[in-house]
């Protein structure tokens, strides 16, 4: 393999010319016929086997190549008259209206030009944005010049019919300018002039755009398919180069036999169309070339265009090899650095280990162990022979492994230990592709620490993940040191975690830490065995009759010693509101030199996308490693908290005393009371409308008003007949799944239904529903529901109730599409966009975006919620005082 | 010359603090710990060497991939966002588009915004005044003679137009009836007489616009009403509606109202005319407005704004940075620029880039025909080639290469 490398620096855009066509063209394509009677392909037809071997077995006519090595080679047709290619004829009109049509002189006088060319040169060097600015003004002022400076011929307007009719405006009337005329015109062009128009003219000549040669492709391009029953069926492009060797060799026997001019002609424009819609078969005012059943073919710019297109579906986009999919599934005891991976999985998946002498006992016992038992190994590429030997079908493995030698690489199964990247799809943002340590697993899903589900924005409802091994030396470290999930545990988009507790680790959190939770040496032993803690137990916070110790001392255990923080709790809200630490609703987090000494851990402490939390603190100031140590400890006993004590939850806790739900319909009288009265006063014409709005607006503004204040109202009584230790609000206080809205819901009323931001107005006419009479305005004849979830929806209210709910459907469909467009828009102008060495933010091309990023340099990952320094916890740690 | 901050001395350190740290956070510092009696010499020292360390550890590493950051930062949490109109906060009088249709709209640099609006605050006479506030919103808001009438007839088989104004609504924005006779005056549609009574006006509409063969016709005396009711009296163009509002503010120890106007529709450049109007606060949410009024800094910031309004209102929390970052983009070349094919992702200087984002084809083949070069530079065109892009790691190349390789000219890459 002693091959020349290179490595592309560049790509040169340019025409190609008719003589280079000719030149590469190893067939001429004369009959439209594919196959002779006998199956074999027809020469000069386009399955002419000069464009190269593509049958297995098959050796080229032209290179010699088999069916693998033979690059594949152009043909082409001799056009019997030129034509216009589609999208050049842009080009060919700028130059057609910017030139005389006598002498071909760019339309400016002599000096003019001169002065033009120099600066054209300078701003291509060096503003070339401004050159094509340049060049289009240039353009303009060209075609205003109805007299040639140069011969002084008259010019006359020339019409321009996308893709590729010209007509000229002449005094006798509007002539149609023939392919010959233009090229006639084009190929007088000085380069000078061309280059002034735009073009290069080393690599587009005006004329070339005016084909009068068609290269044809090699059959790699186009190849054809054989179908079960033996036919052999075509790719579109060669159903298009039929249609287009036919209409050409038409077109050549007329010419020959001298027919009448307008069969010529309506000859010549047919395959003028063809052409054209070869090239594109979406084109205005072109007729679609279909196959025979009606579907239109895919011709050329079909094949590049669009999200499956060649440039977004296979040259931005590619698909890889040594990747696994399947369902995940949670397992809170591993690391929130590992992912579960199943067996199986881990013996197709594998790693190329390049045998040392170090490590050749190892890749030898996972050659012995072979592709079906794990640890083994699937393949042994030898480096001296540089063959790749199949341990699926090598019968003497112990021989094979014994004859390992430095320098061989054994393709071995996955093993504990090693960095993949773990990928979930919509890949928003650079969190959704994470690296992982493997830990093989019995089972088929992947397992994955739920602490790591919010930068996913996984569940285990069914969600599958991918996952990816990185194969050389390089990705791995760059995984490792880079996209490890301890190392993403802060997100760039707002500086604070996105790795932390939700749902369980805040319910869990806050029943340790809650002020009446006492724990006996076993409970202790218990939750500290689950987080793995090793050293002494602290002294119990109560010595007698029995010892015991609270939650908090639990958790003191796990922070660091020098550790300070205050900050309130998600709890502390309403009746539990405290400002400082002296609050008796234990509501305030007093954390002083690693001891929790005051106030309950929830979501505020310890939750996800909380900026300046606990946790968010604690990998700032202490590191990620120390973070990723609380989240695989600390957090896993949170968990087993729960499931001592236990969370559940029953019909009781979503009920309220009988005397709570009168005290709510007294309220809900009262509103529709009011409401009857607003009604009134409008019908009588007597409401006081709101400024700038008419009578109906304002009155709709005033109901919706009312019902929210009365929704409110009854969401107050409800939670202040809740129970405290109800499981469910606890989960709603400390945020760990549902709100107190959610809770009024079920208990007390679900309230008014709303479509695009009004109450429900449509449905039949005048009325929402037949169970109404017409024009009805109440509450509940247009979506305002009394009922809540304990104690059922009335059948209108369900109607209500679901029309709200699949207006969400729909509004998250539309979302989704344009929110993901938007994001491709911004990901594509801001993609080069790169901070250097300098400091300075530029693009790819060298132009200056900010001096400095940001304004002060910093990376927003790295911040306390946006902010640099926390001065006021820098004063606090030196001064000891507060 | 060398700094060190591994030293003790407090002077030194506030001087390293002063000329590395941002003014802001130095400021902050100045107050809280430099000023602060309560601290010692070496607290001091020791507070200010650990912001510096804090902040020299803070910053972007060099390569950091700040823009892919940025959008996908702005572009993830749009599906959080709504995608309806909502009235903005406490303003029940009109609609304004906010969320994801509204995020959309910024980034597209949209000539006109869907709701235009204008917060228009007032100077020190007026501010703390509502009838000063009313009197300069009646001055700024649109207004023609069909606001103020009540009705107008027509005689048929004359050229006579009675014109019946509405007393409330004259009052109401501010008009007189002399007013009104001028406007009619110079609207220039005929005589106009004045009547007994003091609210009716007769028009007499010249032969000119009203032929007598004409007299019978709908479709003409119909238009001529409407011109009529057209007929401009006061105002400016493109503000559709003026609304007062206020907010308690603290002056001096003493909480007063500050009154100021909002208004659906948007002129900035005439709304700064006014008198009374404070021009250093008075803004708009059309941005080219402001690109062409006070400048492009001014649109740069514009821009900011009005996303970081978006985004809060969505209660979204997205780091300013990522912000600044598009708005610099956007605003770098002097003139406001889409981001999508018309703007940013359209002028790029690499064909592949511009293929890959909208309309392949036709970039491919402009490429074609103007001979164009393609350097590969970009992350898009690097991504097709299979090459690492220029950012992160990638952004650390060999300049020379292992002898199997062909070493890299790295001065022939630049000459094209």
């Amino acid at each position: 393999m002693n091959e020349e490398r290179f490595i592309l620096s560049g790509i040169k855009f340019g025409v190609l010319p008719p003589y280079e066509i000719s030149r590469m063209a190893r067939v001429t394509v004369t009959r439209p016929e594919l196959y002779e009677s006998d199956g074999t392909p027809v020469m000069g037809g386009p399955r002419d086997p000069h464009f190269g071997a593509i049958e297995p077995g098959e050796a080229c006519p032209v290179c010699g190549n088999r069916r693998d090595n033979c690059p594949g080679h152009f043909g082409k047709i001799d056009l019997a008259r030129p034509v216009l290619i589609p999208y050049y004829s842009d080009h060919v009109n700028a130059v057609l209206q910017a030139t005389c049509r006598s002498c071909s002189r760019i339309l400016l006088p002599d000096e003019q030009v001169k002065r033009m060319l120099r600066v054209l040169r300078t701003l291509k060097a060096r503003w070339p944005q401004l050159a094509s600015n340049f060049i289009r003004e240039i353009r303009k002022q060209a075609a205003q010049n109805s007299v040639c400076p140069h011969c002084g011929a008259r010019q006359y307007r020339i019409r321009y019919i996308r893709p590729v009719v010209f007509y000229e405006e002449r005094p006798e009337g509007e002539v149609r300018l023939t392919p010959i005329e233009i090229r006639d015109r084009l190929e007088k062009v000085r380069n000078e002039d061309a280059e002034l128009l735009g073009l290069d003219p080393e690599a587009s000549r005006p004329e070339w755009m005016v084909a009068t040669v068609l290269p044809v492709p090699p059959l790699a391009v186009r190849p054809p398919i054989t179908l079960e029953t033996g036919l052999k069926s075509e790719d579109d492009l060669t159903h298009a180069l039929v249609e287009i060797i036919r209409q050409n060799e038409r077109l050549k026997h007329y010419l020959a036999t001298s027919a009448p001019e307008t069969m010529v002609e309506d000859s010549w424009i047919a395959l003028q169309h063809m052409i054209a819609a070869y090239i594109d078969n979406e084109l205005p005012n072109v007729f679609v070339l279909q196959h025979r059943g009606g579907r239109p073919l895919k011709t050329l710019a079909q094949r590049l265009k669009g999200k499956e297109g060649r440039l977004r579906g296979n040259l931005s986009g590619k698909r890889v090899n040594y990747s696994a999919r399947t369902v995940i599934s949670p397992d809170p005891e591993i690391s929130i650095n590992e992912v579960g991976v199943p067996i199986e999985i881990a013996m197709i998946l594998t790693y190329p280990l390049r045998v040392t002498p170090e490590n050749i006992e190892e890749a030898r016992k996972y050659v012995l162990n072979g592709p079906y038992k794990w640890p083994g190994a699937t393949y042994v590429i030898k480096a001296r022979t540089r063959t790749k030997i199949d341990l699926r079908y090598h019968r003497n493995h112990k021989q094979l492994a014994e004859s390992l030698e430095v320098g061989d690489i054994v393709e071995r199964h996955l093993l504990d230990g090693d960095i993949v990247l773990f990928n979930r799809q919509p890949s928003l943002h650079r969190m959704s592709i994470l690296a992982h340590r493997v830990r093989v697993m019995k089972g088929k899903t992947f397992r994955l620490n739920p602490l790591v589900c919010p930068p996913y924005n996984a569940d285990f409802d069914g969600d599958e993940m991918n996952l990816h091994v990185p194969r050389i030396e390089e990705a791995v470290a760059e995984a490792e040191e880079i996209l490890l999930v301890e190392k993403n545990i802060k997100t760039p988009r707002y500086g604070g975690p996105i790795i932390g507790g939700r749902q369980d680790y805040i319910s869990g959190a806050y029943l340790m830490t809650v002020k009446t939770r006492l724990l006996t040496e076993e409970e202790v032993l218990e939750l500290l065995s689950k987080a793995g803690y090793k050293g002494d137990l602290p002294e119990p916070a109560i010595l007698h009759p029995k010892p015991l110790w609270t939650g908090k001392q639990i958790v003191s255990l796990f922070l660091p010693e020098d550790f300070s923080y205050e900050g309130r709790a998600k709890i502390n809200a309403g009746p539990l509101a405290c400002d400082n630490y002296d609050c008796f609703n234990d509501s305030y987090i007093v954390i002083r030199n690693g001891k929790l000494l005051e106030g309950v851990f929830d979501k505020n402490a310890i939750g996800a996308e909380q900026p300046n939390n606990v946790l968010h603190i604690i990998a700032l100031e202490y590191g990620d490693a120390k973070a990723r140590e609380l989240l695989d400890t600390l957090y896993r006993s949170f968990i087993r908290m729960l499931e001592v004590r236990g969370l559940t939850l029953s019909l009781s806790d979503v009920d309220i005393p009988q005397k709570a739900r009168d005290e709510i319909a007294k309220l809900t009288e009262e509103a529709k009371k009011e409401i009857a009265q607003m009604i009134k006063e409008f019908h009588e014409g007597k409401l006081e409308p709101i400024p700038g709005r008419t009578m109906e607006e304002s009155l709709e503004i005033k109901i919706i008003n009312r019902l929210q204040e009365l929704f409110r109202k009854s969401q107050e009584v409800a939670v202040n007949y809740m129970d405290p230790f109800n499981d469910v609000f606890i989960m709603a206080r400390t945020g760990a799944r549902g709100s107190e809205t959610n809770i009024a819901q079920m208990v007390a009323m679900l309230g008014q239904q709303v479509v695009r931001g009004k109450r429900i107005h449509r449905g039949f006419r005048k009325r929402t529903l037949a169970h109404f009479v017409e024009d009805d305005l109440s509450p509940e004849a247009k979506g305002f529901v009394k009922g809540n979830f304990r104690y059922g929806l009335r059948p209108t209210e369900v109607f209500f109730h679901a029309a709200a709910g699949r207006e969400g459907l729909v509004d998250t469909a539309v979302k989704t599409s344009q929110s993901g467009y938007m994001q491709r828009r911004l990901i594509n102008a801001l993609n080069d966009l790169v901070v250097l060495h300098d400091g300075t933010v530029r693009d790819a091309y060298g132009n200056l975006i900010q001096i400095k990023y940001g304004e002060d340099g910093v990376d927003p990952m790295k911040t306390y919620h946006g902010d640099p320094i926390d001065v006021d916890r820098l004063i606090e740690k030196y001064s000891h005082v507060r | 010359m060398a700094y060190t901050i591994f030293t003790d001395d407090l002077n030194t350190l506030i001087d390293i603090a002063s000329k590395v740290l941002p003014k802001k956070k130095f400021d902050e510092i100045k107050q809280k710990v430099i000023d602060n009696e309560k601290l010692t010499e070496k607290q001091k020292a020791n507070i200010i060497r650990d912001a510096i360390i804090i902040y020299m550890r803070a910053l972007a590493q060099p390569g950091e991939p700040v823009g892919t950051v940025a959008a996908q930062s702005i572009g993830e949490p749009g599906t959080q966002m709504t995608l309806r109109t909502f009235h903005y906060a406490g303003i029940v009088e009109f609609d304004v588009t906010l969320g994801l249709p509204r995020l959309i709209e910024i980034v597209d640099a949209r000539r006109e915004p869907s709701t235009p609006m204008m917060t228009i605050y007032l100077d020190e006479k007026h501010k703390y005044d509502e009838e000063k506030a009313k009197e300069i919103a009646r001055r700024i808001q649109y207004t023609v003679l069909d606001a103020v009438v009540s009705e107008i007839e027509y005689f048929q088989g004359s050229n006579e137009f009675t014109i019946v104004l509405d007393p409330e609504q004259l009052e109401d924005k501010g008009v007189t009836v002399e007013k009104v006779i001028e406007a009619l005056e110079r609207g220039k549609l005929g005589e106009v007489v004045q009547t007994e009574d003091p609210y009716v006006i007769t028009l007499i509409v010249s032969e000119r616009l009203l032929p007598p063969e004409y007299y019978y016709d709908p479709g003409v005396y119909r238009e001529i009403e409407n011109k009529i009711r057209k007929v401009y009296l006061k105002g400016i163009k493109g503000i559709r509606r003026a609304v007062i509002q206020a907010e308690e503010k603290e002056v001096d120890g003493k909480k007063v109202k500050e009154y100021y106007i909002v208004t659906e529709g948007s002129n900035l450049a005439e709304v700064l005319r006014i008198r009374g109007v404070d021009h250093t606060r008075t803004t708009t949410n059309n941005i080219h407005e402001i690109a062409e009024v006070l400048g492009i800094e001014a649109a740069r910031n514009a821009i900011i704004r009005e996303i970081m309004n978006v985004l809060q209102q969505s209660g979204l929390d997205v780091d300013i940075r990522h912000i600044m970052l598009v708005a610099d983009l956007m605003t770098f070349t002097g003139r406001v620029r889409q981001i999508g094919r018309l703007g940013i992702a359209g002028e790029k200087e690499s064909p592949l880039a511009r293929a890959v984002f909208e309309v392949t084809v036709k970039n491919l083949y402009d490429a074609a025909a103007t001979g164009e070069f393609e350097n590969l530079t970009g992350v898009s065109e690097k991504t097709i080639i299979g090459q690492p892009p220029p950012v992160g790691t990638g952004l650390v190349v060999w300049l020379k290469s292992r002898e199997t390789e062909k070493p890299i000219e790295v001065a022939e890459k630049k000459k094209k």
